[in-house]
Formats: C-alpha cells, sequence, structure tokens
C-alpha cells in the first residue's frame, strides 16, 4: 500500500512541517529489518527483560491465587454486596476493555485514513489490545456467582430443558461483542504478522527457531499474487474492525445506559465511552511505547511524531469525554428528576466526592497540558501523564458503577461500598497477567511491523523510468 | 500450654464422632473460667487434678467420652425415623400435605393461641390462631421465631450432674432424696425459683407442692414482668387485677409511655384492635392516638400527636391531666411547656370522648402512674366500656421483685437447701446488685431446668434440659383468661422434660408423663369422668387444617371405640385450641383512697430507661439467629444493643461531630455510664424522637454462655440495673471514651430526601382532596412505553396492597417470611457488609423535626411489576414473569450477574455472596419448609408472593373443580401481621378485597413513574391529628415530602 | 512442448534484483517478451506488479460481504427463533420480538462473519499454508523477505527455453540469475 503513495524524503518533511519524520532518515531496508528484527534473534536476553519478566510473573501468580479463592468461597471475598452489586469487577472490566480498543483502532481506522505513522505502533499496539481483552474478558465470566455455568450458559447454546439465552439484556450483547472483538483483533494481528514471521524465519541462525517462525510464516515467500490479495484483505479488516471498534464499547456503556439507575441511564453513554475507550487506550500504548523504544533503541522508528499525535489523539479524546462530565451535570439539572439531581449532588458532595474530583482534575484539567508542544516533547513528564490517565480512566468507572449504585431510588437501601484486599488482588493480578503476555511479545515477536516499516523507507519509493 | 493441648486432643477426639454439633456447647463449656472454677468448688477431690497433668487428661478423657456419648446418643433419637414410622401410615398423614395442629406459646406469663403448620411430622411453620382470642390468627416475632428455637443445634441435650451425662431417673432420685429430706423442716429449706407461671396445671401442682411443705416457698421471677402494672392496680383497688383493653371501641386513645401495639403477647390483640379503626377502609370512623412517652415505640409511630418526656416527667403530666380532668386524690405535678401545651386540649379530647376513650400506662412506669391511669379510666366513664378488669392470667400474682429479693438474702443466709429453678436465667437477669449467682454458692443442692446450658446452668449441679413448647404437653392462659391445652408436635428432639414432668418428680406420685398430668389436671376441675379413655393420646388437627381431624405425627390414628365424656370435651380444645368459657368474667373494681401517694422519684442529670430488647427481649431469644438478625422497628440494628439517645443531647454532649445522619453509619462511639460504682462500657445510637438527656438501654445481650449465635453479641446492660431501678436510673454520668463501636444497622439512612415514597395527609386534607396520593406522582402519563405490551394477564393477576395507616412495624411479618422460605441468616459481619437476606424488608422514615418526627414503616417485598427492569437485564431468562404476573425466581438457571439487583429500583434482590445456608446441621434440616428451595451460594433470590402457597391453593381448587376464592391464598407475611396490613388476592377479581383496596383514592405504586407497574401497591397514610395541637396547613403537608 | 519434456528438472529460472524499481522494470520487459508464467517476490507489496504481471482483481471482497450478510442474517434470525418460537417467556413485559434490543448482536455477528470470511477467503485464495515450494531452492531466496526482488519465469511457460531466457534474463542487468530446482 505505502509503497505506492509518494513518500517524499523524511528529513525533508521533517522540514517542511515542523513535525519529525515517522522514521529517522538513512534506513535502508536492510538496516530496518535487522535492528527490528534483531530483537528477536539476538541470543542474549537481557537481564532487565529477566527482572520485568519476574514481576509481572509474580502478580499472575497472585491472580491464580485469588481465583481459587474465588472459586472456593464465592465472590463474598470482594467488597460487592446490595445495593452495589458490581464494583472492582466491572470497573476493572470496562477499564480494560477501553484499554483494548486503541490497538485495532490505530491499526484499523489510521490504516483507513492512510496515516502512515501507525506503521510503527501499530504490531505492539495490537498485541496491547490482545492482551488487554484477554484480562477483561476474565471479569464478566468469574463475576458471576456460578462461573462454571455461566461459561456456557451466556453462548448462544441451548441447555438442557432448551433454553437459551435472554438475547434482551446488555449482559449477552457483551459477550458476543467482546468475544467477537477478540477473535477479529487476533485474526488482524495475525494477518499482519505472518510476513515479518517469514522474514525471521529466514533471518533465523538456530534451526529450531527456523522450524518455529517457518510454521508460522504458512510458507510465506512474498509472491505477488499473494501481496495483492493480502493488502486487500488486509484492508477489509480494517474497514470491518473499524465500526466493530465503535460497536465494543457502545456495546459495553449499553450495560449501564439500558438500566433504570440514575447515572446509568443516560444517552450520552455510548459516544462519550468509546472515546473514553480510545483516550485511556492511546494513555496505555504511550505507557508502553516510551520504556520500549528507550530500553530496545527503536527510537528511530518511534518517533516524536509519533509521541506528539498519540498525545493530540489523547487531547481529543480526553476533551469528549470532558464534555461527556459536563453533559451529566446539565441534564441531571435540566431533566428536573429528583433521582437524576440527587445522583449528580451525591456525586460532588458525597462520600465519595474525593474520587470524582480527583477524576475531573485528571481528565478535564490536567489533560489542558498537551496543548503545550513543551509538554509533548517532554518524554519523562508525558510518561507520568500517560499513567495518570489510566488511573484517571480507571476512576471514571469507580464513579460510574459505585456512586450510581450506592445511593438509588430508595433512600431506605442506600449502602456504602468498599474494596476487600481481594479485589485489589484480582486487580493487580489482572495487570501481571497483560504485563506478562506483554514481556513475552517484545521477546519472541517483532513488536514492529518490518515489513509495513519497510515500506516507508526512501528505497521503497519506485525511480520515475521512461519506457 | 499443654492443658489447652489435652482440649486439642479431646476436640480431634470427639471431631470424628458423630453429630459434633452436639458435644460443642458442653466442651466450650470445659474451656470457660467459670466452669473451672466450679469444678474446684464442686470436687475438692478433683481439684488437685487440675494441677497434675496426668490425672487432668484422665479426667478429660473421662468428660470427653460423656461428651462424644452426647453427641451419638443424640443422634439417635432422630425425630424423623421416630415420629413418622411410614410402615403403618396415620390414614391423614399424606406426604406433602401439611396438617396444622392447634397449640400456644406460653410467654411471660401469658400465652399466644397458634397453629402450627406440620409437615410429615415436623413443625416448620406457625401461624395465629384464628379461633384464640390473643391472636385472631396474627402472631409476633417470638412466635414466629419459635421454630428455630425448636431446632436450636445448640439447646442442651441431656440431663447433668456436674457436667456428666445423667438419666432423667437419677434427677428424680435426687428430688425424692431431698423431699424426704425436708420432710422434717416442713419444706423450709426449699425453694422454687420459676418465670411467671400462667399455667394452671403446673401452678396446681407447686401449690400441692406447697401445701406438703408449708414452710417451703414459691418465688416467680420475670426481669421485665409486668410488676409495676400489678403493683399499680393493687394500689388502685387493693388488690391485684388484669385491666383488659377494649382498644377497638376507643376514639380516643392516650398512651403513657406504653407500647401496648408491641409488649408481649397482648400487643398482637391490641395492635389489630386498634388497626380495626386506622385501615384505608375505615373512613372516617378514624381514631386518635395520643402518645407520651421517653423512648420511641412501634406504639408512638402511629400516634397522631407524640410527646417525648424524660421518664420522670410522665408522673407529672399524668397528675397534672388527671387534675385537668378533675380526678380526686391528684394533685397537678410539675410539668414543662411543651406537656402544658398538650394538657388542655388532650383533656378536653378525652372528656368529648367520654366511655369512648382510654389510657393506657405501659410498664416501665412507676405503680402510681399506673393507678393514676385507672384513676383517670374511672374518672371519664371508660371503665366498663374501653376498660374492663378482670383477675390476672398469672396463676399467683405476687410482688416478685421483693420476693426475688428476699430469695437472695436467704441464699446468702444459707436458709435454702435446695433451690429448683424453673426455667428463666435467673443469674443473667437478676438485678447486678442482688449478686444472685454469688448467692447461689450458698445453696446446698441446686437445679436447672432451662432450653440452654446458660449462666444459671453452669452454677447449678443438676441441669435438666427443658422441654420446648413444640415438643411437651401442658396448658396455658393468654392474657384474657382463655385456657389453651398446649399439645406436642413432635417428641423430644434431646430428650427435654417439660416443667410439669420436672414438678411431677417432687410430688407424692412421683415422675409421671406430662400428658396424663395435664389431663388429670383438667379432667378434676371440670369433674367430667374420664372412664373408657382412649389408649394413646391423640392430639387434633385445628379446625382450619385440610382435611378430616388427623392423628398426630407417628401416633396410631384416633381409636374409633366411644370416648369419655372428659375426652369428647378433650378432643374438642385440642381441636379448636382453646377451652372454651375460659376467658375471665370482669370483675368489679372500687378505686381506694391514697393510691396517687407515692410520687415517683425526680429526675435528675441522665436518666437510662431500661426496656426488654425489641428482638431477643430478655435474653432468652440470645441464640436465635431470625432474632438477632431482625433488624429493630426504630434504630434498624442487629446482632447488638446500644445506647439510645436523642440527636440534640449527643450534640450537647458532644458525641458527634458534625451532621447527625454521618453518625447513622455503622461506626457509632462507645461511651461509659457510670452510676456510682457501676460503669457500663456501650455504644450510643442516635434516635429522633427519643425524649431529651434519656438513654434508653436494652435488655438481653452481653450473654455469656448463650449458644454458639448469641454468646457475646451486645453488651449486658444489667450491670447499671439495680433492684431499686429496674425501670430507670437517674443522675447517670456520661464519659465519652474516643472509641468506637461497629454497630450493624440495615437502614443507614432515615431521610425520605424529599421524594414521593411515603404520601400522607392530615384527615381534613384528604377529605378536601381525595386524590391527593396521585397528585405526588412524579410523571402525569405512566403508560409512555417504547412497545405497546402485548401481555394480558386473563384467569389470576395477583396483587398485593399494603396498608400503610396501620403498620407499626411490628416485624412479624419479616420473621414470618425468613420461616416460610427457608431464608438464611448471614451474621453480623455481613450484614455489615450491606448482605442481610430478608426478602421481606421493612423501610422506616424519620419526617419532620428531628426531635420529635413522624415515623413511617413501609414493608418492601419484591413489587412484582409488570414490567420487570430486573427480568430484562438477565442474560439467562433466570428471572422471568409467570402468566399470572408473578416475577419468578429460577434458582437453578441463576448464574448470579447480580445485574437484575443492580436494576431493581426497590433493591428487594438478595443475593448469596457466599454459602450462607447451613446444608450440615441435621436438626435444621428438620426444620426447612419442603415446598421451598434451600439456595445455594451464588444465586439470586426474593420474595416469590409466596408462590408456594398459591400452588397449594391452586392445587385444592383444582381438585374441587372451582376458582381459587379471595383470601384462600394467604401470603406468610400477610397472615402473621397483626394489623392486617398486607391484603393479597387476585386484583382479575373485582370482588377481592385486594382489588377494592387499589380503588381506594389513597392507593398509589411506588415509583410509578419508572413505569415498573408493580403489583405491590400502598395505601397512602391519612394522619387525624388534633386541630387543637396541630392547627391546618400544618408542617407535615411538605413533612412527608422530606425535609 | 518439446523442451518440457527435455528440461524436467527445472521448475523456472530466477533473477534476483537490488530495487523495487528494477523488479517492475523486469518484469514489465518479461511480459513484452510474451513470458506469462512467471511471479515476482518481494519484501514489501508493490502494486505496480499486478500489472506488470497482468493480475486480475481479487474475488475477496465479495466473499467478505457473503459472509457478512450471512452472519447478520443468521445472528438475527437466531434470537428471533430463540426468543419467539423455541422458548418464549414473558421478560420484563416485552414484546416475544424486541427487535430493537436484538439489532446488537445481529451488527456482532454480521461483523464476525464478515471478518471470518476475509481471513480464511485470502489464506485459501492463497493457497496457503504450503510448507514447500521450489523457489526456497533458491539459497539467495532467502533475502526476498528483506532487502533483494526476484523474479521467477517458470518452466511451464510456452516461451520458456533455459538458455534464452536465461540470457533474456541477463539482459535485465539482475544481481544474478540462478536456476530453480522443482
Amino acid at each position: 500500500m505505502a509503497a505506492k503513495e509518494h513518500v517524499q524524503d523524511p528529513a525533508e518533511a521533517a522540514l517542511l512541517q515542523r513535525t519529525p519524520a515517522v522514521i529517522a532518515p538513512g534506513h535502508t531496508f536492510e538496516s530496518v529489518t535487522d535492528s527490528i528484527a534483531g530483537v528477536v534473534l539476538t541470543k542474549r536476553t537481557t537481564l532487565g527483560w529477566f527482572f520485568g519478566f519476574a514481576l509481572a510473573f509474580s502478580l499472575l501468580m497472585l491472580l491464580n491465587l485469588t481465583i481459587g479463592k474465588l472459586l472456593m468461597e464465592g465472590i463474598g471475598i470482594w467488597g460487592n454486596n446490595v445495593p452495589v452489586g458490581w464494583a472492582f469487577d466491572i470497573i476493572n472490566f470496562v477499564w480494560w476493555i477501553g484499554i483494548g480498543h486503541a490497538g485495532t483502532l490505530i491499526s484499523a481506522i489510521l490504516l483507513l485514513f492512510r496515516q502512515q505513522w501507525r506503521t510503527s505502533i501499530n504490531r505492539f499496539a495490537e498485541a496491547m489490545t490482545l492482551f488487554a481483552v484477554a484480562c477483561a474478558a476474565m471479569f464478566p465470566l468469574l463475576h458471576t456467582g456460578r462461573p462454571w455455568l455461566a461459561v456456557y450458559w451466556l453462548f448462544p447454546y441451548p441447555n438442557s430443558m432448551g433454553l437459551w439465552p435472554q438475547f434482551r439484556s446488555p449482559l449477552i450483547w457483551d459477550v458476543f461483542a467482546v468475544s467477537t472483538y477478540g477473535t477479529v483483533s487476533a485474526l488482524f494481528w495475525f494477518t499482519g504478522l505472518v510476513p515479518d514471521m517469514a522474514t525471521l524465519r529466514d533471518k533465523a541462525t538456530s534451526p529450531v527457531a527456523k522450524r518455529i517462525f517457518g510454521m508460522v510464516a504458512l510458507g510465506w515467500r512474498g509472491s505477488a499474487r499473494h501481496w495483492q490479495r493480502y493488502e486487500m484483505a488486509y484492508l477489509l479488516l480494517a474497514g470491518i474492525s473499524t465500526p466493530l471498534v465503535l460497536s465494543v464499547h457502545s456495546v459495553v456503556s449499553f450495560d449501564f445506559a439500558v438500566s433504570v439507575l440514575p447515572g446509568w441511564h443516560a444517552t450520552i453513554f455510548p459516544p462519550y465511552f468509546v472515546a473514553g475507550a480510545i483516550y485511556s487506550g492511546f494513555a496505555m500504548v504511550m505507557t508502553l511505547a516510551i520504556p520500549l523504544r528507550k530500553f530496545y533503541g527503536l527510537e528511530d522508528f518511534i518517533t516524536m511524531r509519533h509521541i506528539h499525535n498519540m498525545t493530540k489523539v489523547m487531547l481529543a479524546t480526553g476533551m469528549i469525554v470532558a464534555y461527556g462530565y459536563a453533559n451529566e451535570a446539565f441534564f441531571a439539572w435540566y431533566s428536573a428528576n429528583p433521582y437524576e439531581g440527587y445522583m449528580m449532588l451525591n456525586r460532588m458532595t458525597g462520600p465519595y466526592a474525593f474520587f470524582y474530583w480527583s477524576l475531573i482534575a485528571i481528565n478535564a484539567a490536567m489533560i489542558q497540558l498537551f496543548w503545550f508542544r513543551s509538554v509533548r516533547d517532554n518524554i519523562p513528564l508525558l510518561f507520568v501523564l500517560s499513567l495518570l490517565v489510566n488511573v484517571g480512566m480507571w476512576l471514571e468507572r469507580f464513579i460510574i458503577i459505585v456512586t450510581s449504585l450506592h445511593r438509588d431510588f430508595l433512600p431506605s437501601s442506600w449502602d456504602m461500598y468498599a474494596p476487600t484486599r481481594w479485589d485489589f488482588a484480582m486487580f493487580a493480578g489482572t495487570i501481571g497477567l497483560f504485563f506478562s503476555l506483554f514481556f513475552l511479545f517484545v521477546r519472541f515477536v517483532p513488536a514492529i511491523a518490518i515489513f509495513e516499516m519497510r515500506t516507508i523507507v526512501p528505497e521503497a519509493k519506485l525511480k520515475e523510468h521512461h519506457g | 500450654m499443654n492443658q489447652s493441648n489435652d482440649i486439642e486432643a479431646l476436640r480431634a477426639r470427639l471431631d470424628g464422632t458423630r453429630g459434633r454439633e452436639y458435644w460443642r456447647s458442653l466442651e466450650a463449656v470445659a474451656e470457660t473460667p467459670e466452669f473451672k472454677e466450679f469444678l474446684h468448688r464442686e470436687f475438692p477431690s478433683n481439684a488437685s487434678e487440675w494441677l497434675d497433668p496426668v490425672g487432668r487428661r484422665s479426667f478429660l478423657k473421662l468428660m470427653g467420652a460423656s461428651l462424644s456419648l452426647a453427641g451419638v446418643s443424640a443422634c439417635t433419637r432422630q425425630p424423623i425415623e421416630e415420629i413418622v414410622p411410614y410402615v403403618r401410615q396415620p390414614e391423614e398423614l399424606v406426604p406433602g400435605k401439611p396438617l396444622f395442629y392447634a397449640t400456644a406459646m406460653p410467654f411471660a406469663g401469658s400465652a399466644l393461641g397458634l397453629l402450627v403448620e406440620s409437615h410429615e411430622g415436623r413443625p416448620t411453620k406457625i401461624e395465629g390462631n384464628p379461633d384464640h382470642p390473643s391472636s385472631r390468627g396474627a402472631t409476633d416475632i417470638y412466635a414466629q421465631a419459635a421454630i428455630l428455637g425448636l431446632y436450636d443445634p445448640d439447646r442442651s441435650q441431656t440431663t447433668t450432674n456436674l457436667g456428666e451425662i445423667k438419666p432423667f431417673s437419677a434427677f428424680v432420685e435426687a428430688a425424692r432424696a431431698v423431699v424426704s429430706g425436708q420432710g422434717s423442716k416442713q419444706g423450709g429449706g426449699l425453694r422454687i425459683l420459676s418465670e411467671t407461671v400462667a399455667s394452671p396445671t403446673l401452678a396446681a401442682q407447686i401449690e400441692a407442692l406447697l401445701k406438703r411443705f408449708p414452710a417451703a416457698k414459691w418465688v416467680q421471677w420475670e426481669p421485665v414482668g409486668r410488676h409495676n402494672a400489678r403493683e399499680g392496680s393493687r394500689l388502685a383497688f387493693g388488690e391485684y387485677v388484669e385491666p383488659q383493653y377494649a382498644i377497638e371501641k376507643a376514639d380516643v386513645i392516650l398512651s403513657l409511655d406504653s407500647d401496648f401495639m408491641c409488649a408481649g403477647p397482648a400487643g398482637v390483640r391490641h395492635s389489630r384492635a386498634f388497626a380495626s379503626r386506622r385501615r384505608a377502609e375505615t373512613g372516617t370512623a378514624r381514631n386518635r392516638l395520643y402518645a407520651v412517652e421517653s423512648t420511641p415505640t412501634n406504639t408512638g409511630t402511629r400516634a397522631d400527636h407524640r410527646l417525648p418526656l424524660k421518664p420522670s416527667e410522665i408522673d407529672g403530666f399524668a397528675r397534672a391531666l388527671a387534675a385537668q380532668l378533675g380526678v380526686e386524690g391528684v394533685t397537678a405535678g410539675t410539668v414543662s411547656d411543651a406537656a402544658r401545651k398538650w394538657l388542655g386540649p388532650l383533656a378536653k379530647d378525652l372528656q368529648g370522648a367520654r366511655g369512648r376513650g382510654v389510657v393506657i400506662v405501659g410498664e416501665g412506669q412507676p405503680a402510681a402512674v399506673h393507678a393514676i391511669g385507672h384513676a383517670i379510666n374511672a374518672a371519664l366513664g371508660n371503665v366498663g366500656e374501653t376498660v374492663t378488669y378482670t383477675q390476672t392470667p398469672e396463676a399467683a400474682p405476687s410482688d416478685q421483685r421483693a420476693g426475688l429479693r428476699e430469695l437472695v438474702g436467704e441464699m446468702n443466709a444459707g436458709k435454702v437447701d435446695f433451690l429448683l429453678v424453673l426455667g428463666g436465667n435467673p443469674v443473667y437477669t437478676a438485678p447486678s446488685d442482688l449478686q444472685f449467682g454469688a448467692a447461689l454458692h450458698k445453696v446446698k443442692l441446686r437445679a436447672h431446668v432451662g432450653l440452654y446450658e446458660d449462666e444459671t446452668a453452669a452454677l447449678c449441679q443438676w441441669h435438666i434440659p427443658e422441654a420446648h413448647f413444640l415438643e411437651m404437653w401442658g396448658d396455658a392462659r393468654s392474657d384474657d383468661g382463655t385456657v389453651t391445652i398446649v399439645q406436642p408436635l413432635i417428641a423430644p428432639l434431646y430428650n427435654g422434660k417439660s416443667l410439669v414432668e420436672v414438678m411431677a418428680a417432687f410430688s407424692e406420685a412421683g415422675a409421671r408423663a406430662g400428658y396424663d398430668l395435664v389431663r388429670e389436671h383438667w379432667a378434676a376441675q371440670t369433674g367430667l369422668s374420664t372412664e373408657a379413655v382412649a389408649p394413646a393420646p391423640a392430639p387434633q388437627p385445628a379446625a382450619t387444617a385440610p382435611g378430616a381431624p388427623a392423628a398426630p405425627a407417628g401416633v396410631a390414628a384416633a381409636p374409633s371405640q366411644p370416648l369419655s365424656p372428659f375426652d369428647r370435651e378433650w378432643r374438642r380444645w385440642l381441636h379448636d385450641g382453646l377451652v372454651p368459657n375460659t376467658a375471665f368474667a370482669p370483675k368489679p373494681v372500687t378505686l381506694q383512697a391514697g393510691f396517687a401517694k407515692a410520687a415517683a422519684p425526680a429526675g435528675q442529670g441522665l436518666e437510662v430507661v431500661f426496656r426488654p430488647d425489641p428482638s431477643v427481649y430478655d435474653g432468652r431469644f440470645a441464640n436465635n439467629g431470625w432474632l438477632q438478625e431482625l433488624p429493630k422497628a426504630l434504630t434498624k440494628l442487629t446482632w447488638d444493643n446500644a445506647a439510645l439517645i436523642a440527636p440534640a443531647t449527643a450534640d450537647r454532649l458532644g458525641l458527634f461531630k458534625g451532621e447527625a445522619d454521618e453518625a447513622f453509619a455503622s461506626k457509632a462511639p462507645v461511651v461509659e455510664l457510670k452510676k456510682g460504682d457501676r460503669t457500663l462500657r456501650v455504644p450510643v445510637w442516635l434516635v429522633p424522637g427519643q425524649a431529651p438527656d434519656t438513654l434508653t438501654l436494652h435488655l438481653g445481650y452481653g450473654r455469656e454462655r448463650a449458644g454458639r449465635t448469641g454468646t457475646g453479641t451486645g453488651f449486658n446492660v444489667n450491670v447499671l440495673r439495680t433492684w431499686d431501678s429496674q425501670d430507670v436510673v437517674n443522675g447517670v454520668e456520661l464519659v465519652a471514651t474516643g472509641d468506637t463501636y461497629q454497630l450493624a444497622s440495615t437502614q443507614d439512612h432515615w431521610s425520605l430526601e424529599g421524594r414521593n415514597l411515603v404520601r400522607v395527609a392530615t384527615a381534613a386534607e384528604f377529605a378536601a382532596d381525595p386524590g391527593f396520593a396521585d397528585k405526588r406522582e412524579l410523571v402525569a402519563d405512566r403508560a409512555l412505553t417504547m412497545y405497546k405490551s402485548d401481555w394480558k394477564y386473563e384467569g389470576y393477576a395477583w396483587g398485593m396492597a399494603i396498608d400503610q395507616n396501620v403498620c407499626n412495624g411490628c416485624n412479624a411479618c419479616v420473621v414470618a417470611c425468613q420461616a416460610e422460605n427457608n431464608v438464611p441468616v448471614v451474621g453480623k459481619s455481613q450484614v455489615l457488609n450491606g448482605r442481610e437476606m430478608h426478602w421481606l424488608r421493612v423501610d422506616r422514615y424519620f419526617t419532620g423535626e428531628l426531635d420529635n418526627p413522624d415515623t413511617y414503616h413501609q414493608p418492601m417485598p419484591c413489587q412484582q411489576c409488570e414490567g420487570a427492569p430486573c427480568e430484562v437485564v438477565c442474560p439467562v431468562a433466570a428471572t422471568t414473569h409467570s402468566d399470572e404476573g408473578l416475577n419468578d425466581m429460577v434458582y437453578n438457571r441463576c448464574v448470579g450477574t447480580r445485574y437484575c439487583s443492580n436494576n431493581c429500583p426497590y433493591k428487594v434482590r438478595r443475593f448469596n455472596f457466599l454459602l450462607y445456608q447451613d446444608f450440615d446441621t441435621p436438626s435444621l434440616k428438620l426444620m426447612r419448609n419442603p415446598d421451598v428451595t434451600v439456595r445455594s451460594r451464588g444465586v439470586m433470590e426474593k420474595c416469590t408472593y409466596c408462590v408456594q402457597r398459591i400452588n397449594q391453593a391452586r392445587v385444592t381448587a383444582k381438585l374441587d373443580d372451582r376458582q381459587i376464592r379471595d383470601g384462600e391464598v394467604v401470603t406468610a407475611c400477610q397472615a402473621a401481621c397483626p394489623t392486617d396490613a398486607i391484603v393479597f388476592g387476585n386484583i382479575n377479581d373485582p370482588e377481592s378485597r385486594v382489588a377494592k383496596l387499589k380503588k381506594s383514592p389513597l392507593n398509589y405504586a411506588l415509583l410509578a413513574e419508572l413505569n415498573t407497574r408493580p403489583r405491590t401497591t400502598y395505601m397512602a397514610v391519612v394522619r387525624n391529628p388534633n386541630v387543637e395541637l396541630e392547627p391546618p396547613s400544618a408542617s407535615h403537608a411538605e413533612g412527608e415530602e422530606g425535609h | 512442448m518439446s523442451h518440457e519434456t527435455t528440461t524436467p528438472t527445472l521448475h523456472g529460472l530466477m533473477a534476483e534484483f537490488d530495487n523495487p524499481t528494477a523488479l517492475v522494470e523486469a518484469t514489465n520487459r518479461a511480459r513484452l517478451q510474451g513470458y506469462r508464467q512467471m511471479d515476482a517476490y518481494s519484501p514489501i507489496p508493490i502494486e505496480e506488479l499486478n500489472d506488470a504481471l497482468g493480475l486480475r482483481r481479487t474475488r475477496l471482497p465479495r466473499l467478505v460481504l457473503l459472509g457478512g450478510m450471512l452472519g447478520g442474517l443468521g445472528g438475527f434470525s437466531l434470537e428471533y427463533w430463540a426468543s419467539t418460537i423455541a422458548y418464549p417467556f414473558n421478560i420484563g413485559g416485552r414484546p416475544l420480538n424486541s427487535w430493537p434490543q436484538f439489532i446488537p448482536v445481529t451488527f456482532e455477528t454480521t461483523v464476525l462473519g464478515a471478518a471470518l470470511s476475509c481471513f480464511i477467503g485470502m489464506w485459501a485464495l492463497n493457497k496457503l499454508p504450503m510448507p514447500y515450494h521450489p523457489v526456497f531452492n533458491v539459497p539467495a531466496f532467502e533475502r526476498a523477505s528483506s532487502d533483494r526482488f526476484f523474479l521467477c519465469i517458470e518452466a511451464t511457460d510456452p516461451q520458456f527455453d533455459p538458455q534464452t531466457t536465461r540470457a533474456f534474463l541477463e539482459g535485465l542487468h539482475p544481481v544474478g540469475v540462478s536456476d530453480v530446482e522443482p
């Protein structure tokens, strides 16, 4: 694709538009291929990798422990109660699934928009998506009282009484949306991976690696006929994924919007959830990209241009989210509905007010910093801010879920919610799962799409020829 | 230490044995310090063993063996095998079809007539006996919870002597020895300490014994008996009489610190009587209730006018009122300004209703006030109209307080050789300054008969397990005198003996079966001959039971041979559940002079009021999980008691910084109450409407040996309760300790937040604007809907109407629901986490000013919405709608997403977060209602409108090929309700009572604006205030709107 | 024809180039020469090759459309059948066919159908996975996946002749020309 499109020399491009290039000057097919494939093919694994993986893995073990206890004793080990039937479980679910949106968005939407800066980040962004969805998918299942039944009763398959799922329930929509999303992202990711696997197959020196990469490469040989269909398939998948990405978080927002609760029953939810998802997704990409480019010396491929663009996307989506907050507050007042009104008042002044205001501080106030170029250039600061954005988006889900539930219609049933240590253990555990997978990914899979990078080196540009 | 090792070893050895739950309580005994020092005292010989390990080990082995035996023996007596021998199935006993037997629950010197539902010989549910005057079909929480009391695995299991298992016969021997030993000294060393006895047979037995031994003494003691009422009646009339109130006849009622609707078994009768003049259907014949009280009561919450006064001020108020009404012999006392404003209008109202008014004085008030109350009623010509006087239901009324003090004196003086404690737990309940426990050690031989191995049992050599009233033959008088023969529903689970049987051991005739003893007594009373007596005791199902009279579980069917004259009567008594014409006839009384001499002690400083706990009473129900977890009507506290205090007072004492509302969250400050050298550390709890500078302490908590459920819950307030101040302590000093204590309350939030949930108008406003309830709707057009629903409900359409005018929050419905639907108990920590499981809760809201608010009770079952939000969001169709409009819950399909609960605007759904049901304890298995699924971990559950009862009725109706009649299906909550506030039926049948109620202008649906179209609706409250005290345009118009 | 039989041991001849431009040029020239049975191999997709090799547009899009429609149809009919015919229920008073609430699932199944048919279709049309292929016998071909560009004229081409074809390829200034063992 990009090969045909007219790429001017990146260096001069950088001069023209005051933005840095998407790839540092002076790179050739070979240099690109070797420096990225090298990360995978190198024999020696860095100590840092081992350290990081060990840390993530120990958290993963904590997850196993928690799940074990959960299955033995029931979700009573968490802080959930009546009225707060959902808490950390669903907060974490929405948080993870939100993070999972950036990957597909980058690879699909930016592809459709011919944004070539996507090429160097889409691979690991998609991987991030897959891992985030894996973490997310865990919660809807484990938060049920009887997961061993939920496992198959939630899927469209009749039980022994010929009873089917209840398709009016947003939870069933969730099941379809999330599983579809997981599947399609995986296909998309794998498709993108095949040519690079061929590269690794051919570059690998150890016979074992050759065999393994060879199998995954499916015998890819770069034939023009294959490339033609491959490009078409990639484009189609992108086209399919784009509405999918938007639908998934809309469906997740239906879990709330379809209910009757003040604070949930709002038409603004789908757009504002999708924006929030992209926002948190980019924050997570940033959180991962900054250390990644540092430790693996990939600054040439993940350039300031990428950092800038991601920051700008976060700024834009963050503003939409902030608009969502304003909109909620406005309608609470404008609807003149006492329940809505109290809900908003309770968020702002109730027992959980602190979390509401820190949420506003991060997602509405803090992101205004992204307007400033000096901030966008300050990598360490951006890293911290991106972490804060993740925190902020987690808080948003906490506010939406807990403060709406804990005080609804009948004051008699109002109650407070407090998480237990198992709530935190479960959350930390999924973070462990996420990073364990990510560490394995950066070690054994090219974290940047090599063949797509090749398409943007100067050589890839066809010279004018006559006759 | 290796002593504890031994006990570990003992545990280990016993764990293997069957019936673990049986020895546990005993083993606990072995560990408690009391028991160890008790051993030292009791066996000087063995005392040394505790010092020498080998000896001690052997001793424990010995005990261990006996304990394990206890478990095993208990197991061999599984009643299920014993009482329903299907080898020869009793003809009327159809498996799956419950039988109902009439009996009565003896309680605090009175009794409540009951019908007990029995499944295959297992009593599973208690209803009121419609034919019984004390019940008229309704019950109170204690009767409802009695089922759990019966099957309580912690009940004492066997007769023990010094902790060793002994056969009952051994005790009989000992008893004989005592009796013969006392022969010489006329029984001078013989003392019997019982609770108030309302059983004619038992009383007769004791009298007989006293006749044989003139020097012996019988003392009755109730920690919260009707002492003041008795003394009051003697002050007024010179003899003990029982005032019988005909509240249904009264237009104006004044309650002086009296909770006549919920105190004791008479409460059931009074509630119904009061409600008969208050319900939505009543129309304009509404009565008017004035309540002057020191601490909010259920009765007070239904009052049209409520005046919080310190307990000491009520005496003054009564005198002032009496003076105002021109009662001779009473001089006006000093009254506060608030009270003075009342006197005029109140007196006028009472005078206006001569013969149609009544003044009722509460147990907590001194005798003089009771006397004044009687005098006022006399002066107003109410006597003979709304109040009559009869002899007391208790067989031998006496000054129990004096009696107990005298007894303790004799015990300390070593005059008592043998003390027989017939029920009760004096070591725990006696006023602390009497040091009853210490005095007990001075008695040479002491025996305790009781349901539990409690504090008293621990200090007696002999302990005899008492038979639960559902296990025994006996008799009891209810407060109007009506006698009921108590018949057993099941053979004693744990080999218990009834008090009658225990007393028999001391008679010449010796130990006999309770059945014979009771029959003999009544044969003698009626003088009918008992010739040709039927061989087997044959309890009869009550009239209302389905099917003809049936044989009792496990006993052969009634013999067909001719019955003796007495038996013919006897069978009818058993069948009807009462002995006809035993209700007392009114007796004329004449007011004595000088009844009002003794003025109550002037109050100073903080006044502390002692009241029986709304749930565990005087502590006798401490081990009953249903009652422990029952949210107390006004505080919504569970599992604890606390010092109730008015918000204003709390602020003045600086107990709560900041907004009072916050204080309702579960962290309560702990204070130290000091009176002389007695101190009590107790958390405080805010109660709007509590009298200023008045603390209320509930008895019955802080038990040390109640059982696994009750031990260690709450605080033992007896510490402050001395003999001369059993009702009120004056001048108590309060010191904030700065500590806090977690109190588990099921409703932290008590304001309506200006929402239209409870709709109230005064009678005048209602007359002016009958449609006021609808006008408070949030959305005019409720029919707004996305699709036109195509669901019609032909046939039955079940619905419920709840009349908030009469609900006084007595909680009977809540316990009834728990018993009927196998609702588990979750424990304090889970309640703290908002996980209580009650399918039906009673919401309590305060409106108006904090110091003296209006209080409303709103029973909240599942609303069975036609547009149920819960159903739409369930991913697996585990909750769906039946064609009769029930919101069904399919437990085995539920995966537990809890989305339904989140989406339920009424939050009536309950989730099994952990495994709350006890699937192991055998006796609890017997208890469960076989018609209702026992839910396990991870599923949602909720009120089903007692669908099992609907189906029972459907079967019966189908069999004789007809429609289900109105009133044929009665939900558990409806059946229990003393005020008849809950009406259930088929709303498609225009003639049904529920359909009529729903046509009432007062009828409104909760949160109708959500278009949930609930099948349960509520009747708006119509208050009937006195315009002189509350001019129209009253604050209440916005009162129930919230702030 | 005749030479085919004489040279059964050859899959074709392969010329190696070091930049895409050269490859495209070479391919065009070969086409002008009348070669048809040939294929180009490159580490990056080069659209110009499609015309150079005279490739037709792929059928993939129509496949995907079909898959999507089947998915959507299947999704909705499953919902409709399950909730109105197989096991009708009164759920919160909603109609049996609450079609607005069936839309989200229908959408998702549409996407799933499309995506699956796209993925499977693409690999199937490419006849991948194919573990063995003669071109891998050329040692230099290792670099086809990183920085070298190859044009392979296959022995099955009617004009193919080991000598002339080699000569022709040599004339394109490749980095090298090598036989492709079958």
